[in-house]
């Protein structure tokens, strides 16, 4: 959004890239600058150890992930259980030996389906991030990097896009589309990956008008060089954050789509429309809500803890 | 929103075109009704104990807000409940569900003549009398070519001799309609064939009176301050998308028969907050047909609330129908195959949790036939579970098409949460019974609606509800011709069947025909496998009396009235 | 001034014309219409609802007739509400979803800044971490949860408060909770951070230096300079809250704009989708555009231009 372009506006300056003419190529004055970044990365790193908070939330998320790999794996070999099969018998069970979790109004077990779906949720916002992060740092990358009218076009194009309201853009393309994983995937980063390119943008615009930058410039590195090796490696901060933030995002808006019946396909569950299942009955069988409900909050938790850990680790300066 | 939405879908169409009536109606029923102003049969004169509550304000909700007020354009449940309290037909069904006079104090019958003898002491909520000019007004508005936008459910008056033809434009006049203004108080009208249920048709909706003043006047029925209404109760507020609030109205000539004082309706589609808020007092009613008391929900309300849960039956069929025009589903032994090994029984008690009843016929019961209702004097034993025969059956179809393994199939229902669970459990059975992996697939209602009439599917949920009290309702939606028929029957001997019954005026054979029809339907092509009939499951506060229920669903609450409580 | 607010026009009305155009095309590709039922009507009947709605016509000649209605302030009727003007359901509808949406805004921006503001305060100390452990709850919670838990606790436990309605202030309290949860956490984190950073800046520094009393620190300089990210979010803000108030809506029984368009779009009432499109889009190009104004008051190093503002 504007806001966040202002913010990042090169400081004005007399001198323009342009004001330079190219004088010839030395590989080896390129190259000493890079290592900077190197310790930046190393101290960065040391720093991110020493925030308690942000390691267990890490190692919290660590756990979330292995279970969600190897639970339905380990449930299935223990009892026999999968996320699909009913038995109708024993629907609304309690929390037990037999099914650790409980079971759901047809009978299957909860262990299983709570971390099936922390896969399916972890794969949405996963996926939707890493999309964003395409789409972003590309179209991002190309608006910031080149400026002038080709940033003022792209710019407005993606105002454009981002000023269309998100949820009808989603709930249109749901119905047109089969539903699907993929499509739910498809309607997240539809508007997603804009502010993942304003900020590249901005950081783009900011460092391009640094001396380190105009120094490659001017000794002859080429566009590609430039963007790759030295503004984008730079900006890699933010962007790790944004991406760290865009993931439980994704996570949410699959579990307002599924309360919406725009969720994934049953029998396959989200957390979202687990949660979304068990909401009408949540007082007589709480298990059925509260435990998707505690691992879907303790994802974001997790994540946005890990996340500002990291910004203040990757950016001491910008503590937000 | 998404399994509310479209139950609520459902139930529209269900219940909409449901309560289209009951006649009852035995054809030598050629008397004049008795005059109608004891309306007492009801419940509404009681012992002398009952006392009524001093605040008669009834509270309910509606699960939809009803797209118009307007009776020539209405199509849904939701406006059914509440076009019944506002406008009165020449007759309205008691609660036996036989109709009694209404705006008509008496009618005569003869074969397809009907003359009905208008009250002379009705009036519409201005004051003006209601006449036959308002009834045939009402008729031509609905018939007329010009009415803008065209009355969808103008068919229901084609019962009505050359009503069709002045509708779809073949004649201009409406005086060739037979419809005719005898003074202001006598109505002739003519029919097409003799139709038994013809006198419960003119309680429904679509036959109601209008006032003519809305001629000159689009936007007549957006307005609660403009409605000009003849029935009990009138339209004091409508704050879109929050409330209805309807008030007793004082120019209706049986007002003393009427206890309630307002009808107050939210509009929540919100199965769990509408029982929570019933609950807690907000609400006098929660369920169908209005709203929803969520599955999950009902066998814990069932206990707690023992004294208000009330469970009906009703004239409907919860089925999957094959696509007989795709593969594998064009296998009749591959369709017999899935339809008999499922559990309807477990399905029941353990799935919809709403006290249905297992099917293996289509006609639900509540249905007449000659003497009896027509699913006792016809047993739906047409098949029976049988999973040993089902595998054998299946491996002999999949051997007549040379299938090693079955292609792909998907069964196909509209987002909801009901029917999810319900498919879920029919493909898991379907897995464990015939070790057939069948893919579940949810979509949007119109998108499933459109999937399923043009044939785009393989299996598929389905609901049908009666639109009058009789087998033809759910038997000739399967001819040939028929637009409803989207499972590709094509079938010259039930054509033949239903057209026969439709011309006889031999009763005996035309319950005969019924049965030979479901026959071919369900036990020779199994082009559709039934899974339960509908029940209509409700909570009612111990101190609301007086509502009434038809056999399709619709409900009248014109009558009911609060005790103290 | 004039030019840039003439130049941010002109771009609005580009954006609504794509977004008109994008809705219409996607709305029309949407399987089924108006008069797609179960029980299928008439064919004769249903032809003339086509021809009477300009259904009948090629897509891209109900495309421009719509444009050149909406031009003239034309939003057409509904066409399953029968008769009802768009405008007038908008209008109604969206009156509910505006109190709601500006009392939430109201409470979450005052409710986070005051949070935020005491836990920069007490840096480190047990009121900081209360209240960025209910911040950090706020944002992991999902609301629909949250809003269900409230309903079942003071409605259906304690009876202090209805479980659904709109028809007075105390019907207010549950869904503006459920609601604001996620902004207050929010502007509580960002107002938290930002204050912590003029709290270390120089110039704070200076003041205290030159004996500035605290509370003339803390009114001139802090907070002014500290809500500043704030002013920032209330652009998204608004717009999420506004638009994404269908679910607290659904949940408390309110019939707001939201619910509305679900509705709309599930019984294909084409001028419905379309109106409340526009109206949203309308809304949110307005929250931006507001919010970049602001940015200009609030900070004062931002000076209007024509050109650069992206």
């Amino acid at each position: 959004m504007d806001t966040n372009q202002i913010k990042v506006m090169p400081s004005p300056s007399d001198l323009m890239p342009d004001d330079f003419r190219k004088i010839g190529t030395d590989e080896k004055e390129a190259e000493v600058i890079a290592r900077e970044s190197i310790s930046a990365w190393r101290d960065a790193w040391q720093r991110l150890c020493a925030n308690k908070m942000a390691m267990t939330a890490l190692i919290i998320l660590g756990i979330i992930v292995l279970a969600a790999i190897f639970g339905p794996v380990i449930s299935e070999w223990v009892h026999g259980y999968n996320y699909y099969s009913n038995d109708l018998l024993n629907t609304n069970q309690p929390p037990s030996a037999e099914h650790w979790f409980g079971t759901d109004d047809l009978g299957r077990d909860m262990f299983v389906r709570t971390w099936r779906g922390a896969q399916i949720s972890l794969i949405v916002g996963l996926a939707a991030a890493c999309i964003d992060l395409l789409i972003g740092v590309i179209y991002g990358g190309t608006m910031g990097y080149f400026g002038g009218r080709v940033d003022e076009i792209m710019n407005k194009f993606s105002e454009i896009l981002y000023s269309i309201p998100y949820l009808l853009v989603t709930i249109l393309l749901l119905v047109v589309m089969e539903p699907s994983l993929g499509t739910i995937i498809l309607a997240l980063t539809i508007t997603g990956w804009i502010n993942m390119s304003w900020i590249v943008r901005g950081e783009i615009m900011q460092l391009k008008n640094r001396e380190f930058v105009l120094a490659s410039r001017s000794m002859g590195a080429g566009s590609g060089r430039l963007l790759f090796r030295h503004l984008l490696p730079n900006a890699v901060g933010p962007i790790i954050v944004t991406v760290t933030l865009s993931v439980p995002n994704a996570i949410f808006s699959e579990a307002f789509l599924s309360f919406l019946g725009l969720g994934v396909q049953a029998p396959i569950a989200s957390l979202g429309s687990m949660i979304n299942d068990a909401l009408t009955g949540w007082l007589y069988y709480p298990w059925r809500m509260l435990f998707p409900a505690a691992v879907i909050s303790l994802t974001m938790l997790c994540f946005n803890i890990f996340g500002d850990g990291l910004r203040d680790a990757l950016d001491p300066k910008l503590k937000k | 929103m998404k399994k509310n939405k479209s139950l609520l879908l459902l139930l529209t169409l269900v219940l909409a075109v449901g309560t289209l009536l009951s006649a009852c109606g035995s054809n030598n029923d050629k008397n004049s009704a008795s005059n109608g102003g004891n309306n007492t049969s009801n419940s509404g004169t009681n012992s002398g104990e009952e006392k009524l509550a001093a605040d008669q304000t009834l509270k309910i909700n509606l699960s939809a807000e009803p797209p118009t007020f307007d009776p020539a354009q209405a199509q849904d449940s939701q406006a059914n409940t509440v076009l019944k309290t506002m406008y009165e037909g020449l007759a309205r069904m008691n609660d036996n569900g036989e109709p009694e006079p209404a705006a008509a104090e008496k009618w005569d019958v003869d074969g397809t003549k009907y003359t009905f003898h208008l009250r002379k002491d009705a009036k519409w909520s201005n004051g003006d009398p209601v006449t036959a000019k308002d009834f045939a007004f009402a008729w031509e508005r609905v018939l007329s070519p010009n009415t803008d936008p065209a009355p969808p459910y103008a068919y229901q008056l084609y019962y009505i001799k050359n009503a069709q033809e002045y509708n779809e434009g073949k004649i201009t006049d409406f005086n060739q309609v037979g419809v005719k203004v005898v003074d202001d108080y006598t109505l002739e009208v003519e029919l097409v064939s003799p139709t038994p249920y013809f006198l419960g048709l003119t309680s429904f909706y679509t036959y109601y009176p209008v006032h003519q003043s809305v001629k000159d006047d689009a936007k007549w029925a957006v307005d609660a301050s403009k409605m000009i209404v003849n029935g009990p109760f009138t339209l004091t507020n409508w704050t879109k998308g929050q409330t209805i609030e309807v008030t007793k109205n004082e120019n209706y000539w049986g007002k003393d028969n009427i206890k309630l004082s307002k009808i107050s309706m939210s509009l929540v589609n919100s199965g769990a907050t509408e029982l929570a808020s019933y609950k807690n007092g907000e609400l006098d009613r929660t369920g169908h047909p209005n709203g929803e008391v969520p599955t999950d929900q009902i066998p814990i309300v069932k206990q707690e609330l023992k004294d208000e849960f009330k469970v009906k039956g009703i004239a409907s069929t919860y089925y999957y129908q094959f696509n007989l025009t795709a593969k594998p589903f064009d296998n009749e032994k591959i369709r017999k195959a899935f339809a008999m090994t499922i559990d309807r029984q477990a399905i029941v008690d353990k799935v919809t949790l709403g006290g249905q009843l297992p099917a293996f016929g289509f006609v639900p019961p509540g249905i007449k036939g000659v003497n009896d209702e027509f699913r006792n004097e016809v047993k739906d034993d047409f098949f029976t579970e049988n999973t040993e025969e089902a595998k054998k059956l299946l491996e002999e179809g999949m051997k007549e098409e040379g299938y090693t393994q079955l292609p792909e199939i998907t069964l196909t229902y509209n987002s909801s949460e009901a029917h999810k669970k319900i498919a879920l459990a029919v493909a898991d059975m379907w897995k464990k019974n015939l070790g057939v992996d069948v893919k579940t697939e949810n979509q949007e209602w119109g998108v499933f609606i459109e999937n399923r009439q043009n044939l785009n599917y393989q299996v598929a949920r389905a609901g049908w509800t009666a639109d009058y009290n009789d087998p033809m309702t759910f038997l000739d939606m399967w001819t040939s011709n028929s637009g409803n028929n989207d499972i590709g029957l094509k079938d010259a001997e039930y054509d033949k069947l239903i057209n026969e019954a439709k011309t006889t005026e031999d009763n005996a054979k035309r319950n005969e025909n019924f049965k030979k029809a479901e026959e071919i339907l369900v036990k020779d092509t199994m082009g559709i496998m039934p899974i339960y009939y509908y029940t209509n499951i409700a909570l009612e506060k111990p101190y609301l009396k007086g509502v009434s229920l038809d056999f399709s669903g619709g409900i009248d609450y014109t009558r009911a009235y609060l005790l103290e409580h | 001034m004039v030019r840039y607010i003439a130049n941010k026009f002109f771009y609005m009305l580009v954006s609504l014309f794509i977004l008109i155009s994008a809705t219409f095309f996607l709305m029309k590709a949407i399987p089924g219409d108006p008069f797609t039922s179960e029980k299928k009507v008439p064919p004769a009947i249903q032809e003339r609802l086509y021809e009477q709605y300009g259904l009948d016509k090629p897509v891209y000649q109900q495309y421009i007739k719509y444009l050149g209605d909406v031009v003239q302030g034309d939003f057409g009727i509904s066409m399953k509400k029968i008769n009802q003007d768009v405008s007038d359901i908008i209008g109604q509808t969206f009156s509910a979803s505006l109190k709601l949406g500006l009392v939430a805004i109201v409470v979450a921006v005052i409710v986070g800044v005051l949070l935020g503001m005491v836990a920069a305060l007490y840096h480190r100390k047990l009121i900081d971490n209360i209240a960025m452990v209910v911040a950090v709850l706020g944002i992991a919670v999902p609301s629909f949860v949250i809003a269900s838990l409230l309903q079942y606790v003071f409605a259906s436990k304690l009876h202090w408060l209805p479980t659904m309605g709109f028809k007075g202030p105390i019907y207010y309290v549950l869904p503006v909770a459920a609601l604001t949860a996620q902004p207050i956490a929010f502007i509580a984190r960002l107002t938290r951070s930002s204050m912590l950073e003029v709290l270390n800046a120089d110039y704070i520094k200076t003041a205290k230096a030159k004996g500035l009393g605290w509370m003339a620190i803390l009114f001139r300089h802090v907070i002014r300079n500290g809500i500043m990210p704030v002013v920032t979010y209330l652009g998204p803000m608004t717009a999420n809250i506004v638009t994404g108030s269908v679910v607290i809506e659904q949940i408390f029984g309110i019939g707001g704009i939201g619910k509305q368009f679900v509705e709309a779009i599930s019984t294909r009432d084409y001028p419905i989708i379309m109106g409340i499109t526009i109206f949203y889009g309308i809304l949110l190009m307005l929250a931006r555009f507001i919010t970049d104004i602001a940015y200009v008051f609030v900070d004062p190093r931002i000076k209007l231009s024509g050109k650069k503002e992206g």
